[in-house]
């Protein structure tokens, strides 16, 4: 299946349309939809729920940008992709946007054609291992087998880490993230490693949870955000503030809750938010709502992540580096002005 | 002897463009030039809209560093290795299964297929119901249920299987010990090299002399004593230089001795039980093709079963075989793409996976992959087909 996406991707860039300067935002508004790459399933990030229903906080973005752009959260189509297929899939153009928990790195943001707009989710990689082995650090891993997901910089990561601890490992390197964790849970593996919101997600699908611990040691930055093609600029543009403008809104304190005061509220920034003052949402080609429209479809920033990831969730993860810069984190963005 | 009557009576030329040999000249070169064009147009099309999207081209990737680990490598590799060795490794390891899984899927696949033709009702029946079954199933179902069954059925490092304190059986994989070849090692190589080619030279000769005098030659019990007398004698004379590291529980897992990882036996029991299926038809069909009379006269003349299989049968149903045997040779290697699905190190998973997603090589990944797959299928092809020639009806 992952060659058939593969060499459908490298059909489509051989195809003879696709132009790479073809206009995103006005595809997008004669679809009628937003395609959206997501993962093929992780709590938190973007799932399918019981009913069928996607949700998660790279989801909820993907949503956020359908409401800014056609007034209907819904109006999203979200193409499940493996990390392997993920980068091809937005080259060819059969996505919109990538978002899927993806890590913002140089070569990738260069060689592979793409931009990283924003930064959703700040995580860093980490191990779990059995309680059983009684392994208290990273740094005692040794010999272990560790299974990871092939095509990632968590693969790279853990290279990079043990090398430079000059500890012997062997890699089981599977292809999609059910398939690595059943591994691990099969024993396959004494080490599973990936994105520490990820351990925490995976975990939830393990035989028995609470035998298994997630070690203290983050080994690597792993900026995690939507991703765009090169060469469409209003598109990238776009992508970018509609992260910005749920940041913006949390900071300002304008949530699903309030944002029928903030929409009569006479404080400038406020005004400029909501498109009571000013046409800033026109200068970006969309409406003058365009944030009302956003929060009131998935709320601010702070709302997606406790809804999805922190206190409102299976998961708990809590704000971290991911809180507003005033409040400790570095969650910062322009301001929209 | 001349020829007589001129040929005064000759049929009135049609115009060239009527004939059938100029138009099938004309449209086939038609056809050339438009696929050369479509070629052509692909190439410049993806070029140019690579080059729009700013998407890195060329095989310079090649030489960057990978910063990966593999956990098969039939070659040394470290992470600081490129992805050139990367593809090397790859290659090797899909050629591995291929290789080994071409073989015990032809012994398989020839003793089920006799077995299918057995007058023992169980052996025959015991064989059709393999076929049936087997032939019958995804072979994407049976890597996972292989891999799934081979990992559920073992136990962890420390409570491994252990066969007389040498051998090791656990869900990381088999641990061997490994040789360890000191000076004079060898030595005793090239004493048992020698007894091998001096067993075929002995074949050869017995061969002639049957067919010369009619005398038969015990070939098999001589070669065996050969190979292993000459082996032992060298080993004592040499004073035992080849000793063997013996595998250590230490940490997470066995230290020392050689491994074979879950990944690839259970890839390599899917992929020949399921081309032994296939095969196991091809062979009771060139049986079957062979005529009644050939084993009838081959029983008259004195022939054993055994040996009216393996002297007269077989030769003939080779021919037959052949061909078909040769497609599923090639079914076998592009099936062990499919190691993807389990995390075996092939070259469609290290390369065209991993190697591809790093580096966004796509097209250039994807045309080297295919290239490689199609290299080693017409090879597989060749070899067969000379086989073939060798084994053909020589019509006298």
């Amino acid at each position: 299946m992952k060659s058939v996406g593969t060499m459908l991707a490298v059909a489509a860039v051989l195809g003879f349309s696709a132009s790479a300067s073809a206009q995103t935002l006005n595809a997008v508004k004669q679809r009628g939809s937003l395609i959206c790459g997501v993962t093929q399933g992780l709590p938190g990030f973007s799932s399918p729920d019981d009913r069928g229903n996607w949700t998660g906080i790279d989801v909820d973005f993907c949503r956020a940008l359908a409401a800014a752009i056609l007034n209907d959260p819904n109006k999203v189509k979200f193409t499940p992709l493996s990390t392997k297929d993920r980068f091809t899939a937005l080259q060819s153009g059969e996505i919109d946007v990538l978002s899927r928990n993806s890590t913002w790195t140089l070569a990738r943001d260069t060689s592979l054609g793409l931009n990283f707009a924003a930064i959703n989710y700040y995580d860093g990689q980490g191990f779990m291992v059995r309680k059983a082995l009684k392994i208290n650090s990273a740094l005692e891993l040794s010999g272990a087998s560790v299974c990871t997901q092939t095509g990632t910089t968590t693969e790279l990561n853990l290279a990079d880490y043990f090398r430079a601890n000059k500890m012997k490992y062997e890699v089981l390197a599977l292809a999609t993230a059910d398939e690595t964790i059943k591994a691990y849970d099969a024993g396959r593996c004494d080490v599973f490693t990936t994105d520490v919101s990820q351990l925490y997600a995976e975990k939830l699908k393990l035989t028995n949870a609470n035998d298994h611990i997630i070690l203290p040691e983050v080994i690597s930055k792993e900026p995690l955000g939507p991703v765009v093609r090169h060469g469409d600029d209003q598109w990238f543009d776009i992508v970018k503030w509609t992260h910005f403008a749920m940041v913006n809104a949390e900071e300002l304190g304008v949530s699903s809750k309030t944002i029928d005061e903030a929409l009569k509220s006479d404080k400038p920034d406020i005004r400029r938010l909501v498109g009571t003052e000013g046409n800033l949402g026109e200068q970006l080609g969309l409406t003058k709502d365009w944030v009302v429209r956003i929060v009131k479809a998935v709320g601010n920033y702070g709302e997606v992540f406790e809804r999805n990831v922190g206190s409102g969730s299976k998961l708990g993860i809590a704000r971290g580096l991911n809180n507003l810069w005033t409040k400790g984190g570095i969650q910062y963005a322009p301001p929209i002005r | 002897m001349a020829i007589s009557g001129a040929a005064d009576a000759r049929p009135a030329r049609a115009a060239f463009y009527n004939d059938p040999k100029v138009r099938g000249i004309f449209y086939q070169l038609v056809l050339f030039v438009v696929v050369l064009w479509l070629g052509y147009e692909f190439v410049i099309n993806a070029r140019d809209n690579l080059r729009a999207a700013k998407i890195a081209t060329g095989l310079g990737f090649l030489d960057n560093t990978a910063g990966f680990s593999i956990n098969q490598t039939l070659i040394p590799y470290t992470e600081s290795d490129t992805y050139g060795r990367v593809f090397v490794i790859g290659l090797l390891n899909t050629l591995l299964v291929a290789a080994i899984g071409i073989v015990l899927a032809t012994v398989l696949g020839f003793i089920v297929g006799i077995s299918r033709l057995s007058p023992n009702w169980l052996l025959q029946r015991l064989a059709g119901a393999y076929v049936e079954l087997i032939r019958n199933l995804p072979l994407l179902f049976q890597i996972l249920f292989w891999y799934l069954a081979v990992l559920g059925a073992l136990p962890g490092p420390r409570q491994s299987i252990s066969l007389l304190g040498e051998v090791f059986i656990n869900n990381r994989g088999m641990i061997i010990p490994r040789p360890v070849f000191a000076e004079g090692s060898g030595i005793v190589l090239a004493a048992f090299a020698l007894a091998v080619v001096a067993s075929i030279g002995l074949r050869v000769w017995a061969r002639r002399r049957q067919e010369a005098t009619g005398q038969q030659f015990p070939v098999l019990r001589t070669s065996l004593a050969l190979v292993v007398g000459a082996t032992f004698v060298a080993l004592v004379a040499t004073g035992f230089p080849i000793t063997f590291e013996k595998p250590e529980l230490r940490g997470f897992n066995f230290a020392g001795g050689l491994r074979v990882i879950p990944e690839f036996v259970a890839l390599l029991i899917a992929l020949v039980t399921y081309t032994a299926a296939f095969i196991a038809e091809i062979v009771r069909a060139g049986i079957l093709a062979v005529s009644r009379g050939q084993t009838e006269a081959a029983y008259s003349l004195g022939l054993r079963p055994g040996q009216a299989l393996r002297l007269v049968i077989v030769p003939q149903a080779l021919r037959v075989i052949i061909p078909p045997l040769t497609s599923q040779y090639l079914n076998l290697t592009k099936n062990s793409s499919l190691a993807v699905a389990i995390g075996y190190p092939d070259l469609f998973a290290v390369f065209a996976g991993t190697t591809l997603n790093q580096t966004g090589q796509a097209i250039e990944i994807i045309a080297i992959t295919m290239a490689v797959y199609l290299t080693i299928s017409l090879v597989t092809s060749l070899a067969m087909n000379l086989y073939n020639a060798r084994v053909r009806l020589v019509e006298r």
